[in-house]
């Protein structure tokens, strides 16, 4: 047996499936104002903060869970999942690594993160939810000297109040969609970055998010503000463990790019999918926007969704300021019985502005796939411009591929393209590469990431090899 | 509204010869369209074309009875010249006049079907609205084997005495195994804002084929709906071709079913719009078995503060391997006023396939037009050349040599 069939042998299953036996302190069951109370109180936060809770929570209780959308979910009954839970040794805030319980090292160990010094040798500045709270942050010193910050959100609300009371909220209001305003009452933690004027942030920033405890929504917020001609890579990885329950996770992300300023945001999204027969698996129901606030800026997201049961999220870009540019790459992979219904919105508003979608739908299974986008080209936004290729590849005749982009153009000196195919694997690719040694398996896997390659480039070094990897694994057994 | 609709349908139902039966199921279409009413911009097929809107702020109160118990007058100025042709004349939603004079008798049948009310699949509230008022409804049955001679053109002509009114209309045709049709609907107006709502159910045996054009080419304020239906069987073609551009709105509305195998679809469709006009063409794309084409090509060119829509749906079942779609939508927005839409969708359940669909919209190409300035062309002709070859791709689709010429006349499209 060569390496490779060994590595997805031993990956074959979902490996970050286990779960970690540790004491929780959890909000009381269900949605009230008593609980949002109780999380701002747990994490000691200012009245203001509170406030905003509430007001989302005033807005959210008038709201009706959408419907809209291809892949149906049985009715949430958001009175039966607790809003907040943390492992009980993070109740005293530990105040170095060393003081951290050696069962979340362990955890963070077994996934693949290394948290402890002695393993921070690959550069990469990591922040570690794990259910609620954000357990640790490395390489905060060296970032600090910078004037970089880069901490959980609920530090920032303590330290930062200005710069979170000034973002917070606005790309994403209290008064948005669903999902959105549920989170804007009842986050718990996530990341907070500020890059300050004229900074090019030396390592990649990372946050990695982790569902430990059942029953649990996880509901986090990342705020992300680029000053002025600064830059930052940002990369966001999950994992849950394998439950036979459904698990929300509904997070709100927000970008802020002033002038000439550039964040890219990648994302691994690999939540436990279920089983094979579909029980299970994390619903996944993001909101993640940027604003191209500033003149010249960038924002560029790229993801690789291979994981959840729903997979339901659309990565914005507002581009507010003139010749401000924003790019999606997207690979997002479903099989067996896992559906998936993302896209992006490029909101053209500034003049000169640029977008590119870059698309590529690969099902397989039983699953259903559908990119949905919107490219809006508003009247004053003179000279702007969109490429859209979304590309879907159907692998067996049981599941789904769907392109619904709408396309608006009110601006007649802009220009919009927009391309998408849905095929299969050809027998003629197949049959090339099986000729020249490869087993069927090796040679899907290396027809997919050809088709895939355009977004595989977009992804930093390290997430680039972790991702290909994914890829030839969630297709693992779709052939044949 | 509701009273009105609820008067006149009872004034409707007077003057005709209706069993107890057909009244009960005219009702239950009136309540239905009460309960749902004009479709807005809620909901998803209607986002991009607020009808209750347009004819709220065009046409204002609308009433839905109209006295067919008098003939009209066949005006025989509207009949297309150098051209011979079998003719249905409606006017103000009457049919007035059935003519195939250059076919064999015995090969065409006419049917009255007033009793009988055909569910459309995808139906909305307009359907409803048809079936409730609508007076005659006749059925065109092509026999075995025959191929019409001449082209079949359905003028559609509402005359200046009526407005604010709502004219329904309703056709069948069913063309069997081995038959063929042509048929151009021609639309003339002299009346103003009155809401004219189409509904066509074509159904094609084992190789017939079926050649639709829909003309809307002269000036006119009123809003008009029009719903094809088609569902074919084994070998069948349809072509239809829409050229979109007279009326103040017009939605045109192509639903077809691919039912046998080796049955194609095409669609092609110009619009050419000027003031405020607001123009739309959805098509649904149906394959339903293996071995099925499709192919639809859009183009549009905008003015002033005119607005185009075009959302296309290609369906493929899950037991329709081998598909072929295609759609390409194109448009160039000559105003900063102007503006384009698309929705070009895709829902795929099976593996073999080969689908894709294009949109682009932009401006004139600038190099384009200094080129041929550089010719010594000036800046008005260079633009109406860039714009007439831009357009001559659709029109060149058509199939029939005589009716391309009729319609490239009529555009005044040069080669």
């Amino acid at each position: 047996m060569n390496n490779r069939q060994k590595e997805i042998d031993n990956l074959k299953d979902y490996k970050y499936g286990f779960s970690t036996d540790i004491e929780n302190i959890q909000a009381p069951k269900g949605l009230n104002e008593d609980v949002i109370k109780f999380i701002s109180n747990i994490k000691n936060e200012p009245a203001w903060m509170l406030e905003f809770r509430l007001k989302a929570f005033d807005r959210f209780k008038v709201l009706k869970e959408p419907d809209w959308q291809k892949p149906k979910f049985p009715k949430i009954d958001y009175q039966d999942l607790y809003y907040y839970s943390a492992p009980k040794s993070m109740k005293d805030k530990p105040k170095s690594l060393d003081e951290l319980d050696p069962k979340l090292l362990e955890t963070y160990k077994k996934l693949g993160i290394p948290l402890q010094e002695q393993a921070r040798l690959n550069g990469i500045a990591v922040d570690a939810v794990f259910d609620s709270v954000s357990v640790a942050t490395t390489f905060k010193d060296e970032l600090t000297k910078q004037g970089i910050i880069f901490c959980p959100i609920s530090e920032a609300i303590q330290n930062h109040p200005q710069l979170v009371k000034k973002y917070l909220g606005s790309v994403i209001p209290t008064s948005d969609h669903f999902f959105a305003t549920l989170n804007s009452a009842v986050f718990t933690d996530g990341s907070f970055v500020y890059i300050p004027e004229g900074i090019r942030c030396p390592m990649e920033l990372s946050t990695y998010f982790r569902i430990n405890a059942s029953n649990t929504g996880q509901f986090e917020r990342t705020l992300i503000i680029a000053d002025k001609g600064s830059y930052v890579s940002y990369l966001e990885g999950c994992t849950a463990p394998m439950r036979d329950e459904n698990q929300l996770h509904a997070a709100n992300v927000e970008l802020v790019a002033l002038d000439d300023a550039e964040i890219k945001y990648s994302t691994v999204q690999n939540w436990y999918p279920g089983d094979k027969d579909g029980k299970g698996g994390i619903y996944n129901f993001v909101t993640k926007r940027g604003l191209c606030k500033g003149k010249n800026s960038k924002i560029s997201w790229t993801q690789v969704e291979t994981g959840s049961a729903i997979t339901w999220k659309y990565p914005s870009c507002i581009l507010k300021g003139d010749n401000s540019v924003g790019e999606f790459y997207s690979i997002a992979i479903t099989n067996n019985h896992q559906k998936a219904d993302t896209g992006t919105k490029m909101i053209h508003l500034g003049k000169n502005t640029k977008s590119k979608i870059i698309s590529k739908g690969i099902s397989a299974g039983s699953s259903d796939m559908t990119y949905r986008g919107l490219v809006d080209i508003s009247s004053k936004a003179k000279n702007s411009n969109n490429y859209t290729q979304c590309d879907s590849l159907l692998m067996g005749n049981k599941c789904g591929a769907h392109t619904v982009p709408y396309i608006k153009n009110k601006n007649s000196e802009s220009n919009i393209a927009h391309e998408a195919t849905t095929s299969k694997i050809s027998e003629e690719q197949l049959h090339y590469c099986q000729q020249r040694g490869l087993n069927p398996e090796e040679a899907v896997g290396l027809i997919v990431n050809g088709f895939c390659k355009e977004v595989l480039q977009q992804l930093p070094m390290e997430f680039a090899v972790e991702a290909q990897k994914l890829v030839g694994i969630s297709l693992e057994g779709s052939v044949g | 509204m509701k009273e009105q609709l609820k008067k006149d349908f009872d004034n409707n139902i007077k003057n005709l010869n209706l069993s107890q039966k057909d009244i009960e199921i005219k009702k239950f279409c009136l309540d239905n369209f009460i309960e749902k009413g004009f479709p807005n911009r809620k909901e998803e097929d209607w986002k991009f074309s607020d009808l209750n809107q347009l004819i709220k702020n065009n046409i204002g109160e609308l009433s839905f009875y109209n006295d067919h118990t008098s003939t009209n007058k066949v005006d025989t100025s509207v009949f297309v010249d150098g051209l011979e042709h079998n003719k249905i004349v409606f006017i103000n939603g009457r049919i007035e006049k059935i003519d195939f004079e250059y076919e064999k008798k015995d090969q065409i049948e006419i049917i009255d079907q007033s009793e009988t009310i055909n569910e459309f699949k995808n139906s909305n509230s307009l359907s409803d609205l048809n079936n409730a008022f609508t007076n005659k409804c006749f059925k065109i049955l092509v026999k075995k084997g025959y191929q019409l001679i001449k082209p079949l053109i359905i003028y559609h002509s509402i005359n200046s005495k009526i407005w604010s009114k709502n004219i329904n209309l309703r056709l069948n045709f069913e063309l069997d195994k081995d038959s063929s049709l042509r048929l151009i609907d021609l639309f003339s107006d002299t009346s103003e804002k009155n809401f004219l709502n189409i509904f066509y159910n074509f159904e094609l045996k084992e190789n017939a084929v079926l050649k639709n054009y829909k003309v809307d080419k002269f000036e006119n304020k009123n809003i008009k709906y029009s719903f094809n239906n088609i569902d074919q069987d084994k070998n069948s073609v349809s072509e239809t071709f829409i050229l979109s551009s007279g009326s103040k709105f017009f939605k045109n509305e192509i639903n077809c079913n691919l039912n046998g195998e080796y049955s194609s679809a095409f669609v092609n469709g110009i619009f050419s719009l000027n003031n405020d006009k607001h123009h739309e063409i959805r098509t649904i794309i149906n394959h339903l078995t293996k071995n099925t084409k499709s192919y639809q090509l859009i183009k549009s060119v905008l003015e002033e503060s005119s607005k185009a829509v075009y959302q296309g749906k290609i369906f493929v079942n899950s037991d329709a391997q081998k598909t072929d779609g295609y759609q390409l939508s194109k448009a160039i927005l000559l105003n900063k006023e102007s503006e384009f839409n698309a929705k070009p969708e895709l829902e795929i359940y099976a593996d073999d396939v080969k689908c894709s669909h294009g949109s682009a919209s932009g401006s004139l190409n600038e190099d384009s037009i200094f080129y041929l300035m550089s010719r010594g062309l000036n800046y008005q002709q260079s633009r109406e050349l860039l714009i007439n070859g831009f357009l001559l791709d659709v029109v060149e689709k058509i199939t029939d040599s005589q009716i391309k010429n009729l319609i490239k006349n009529m555009i005044g499209i040069k080669e």
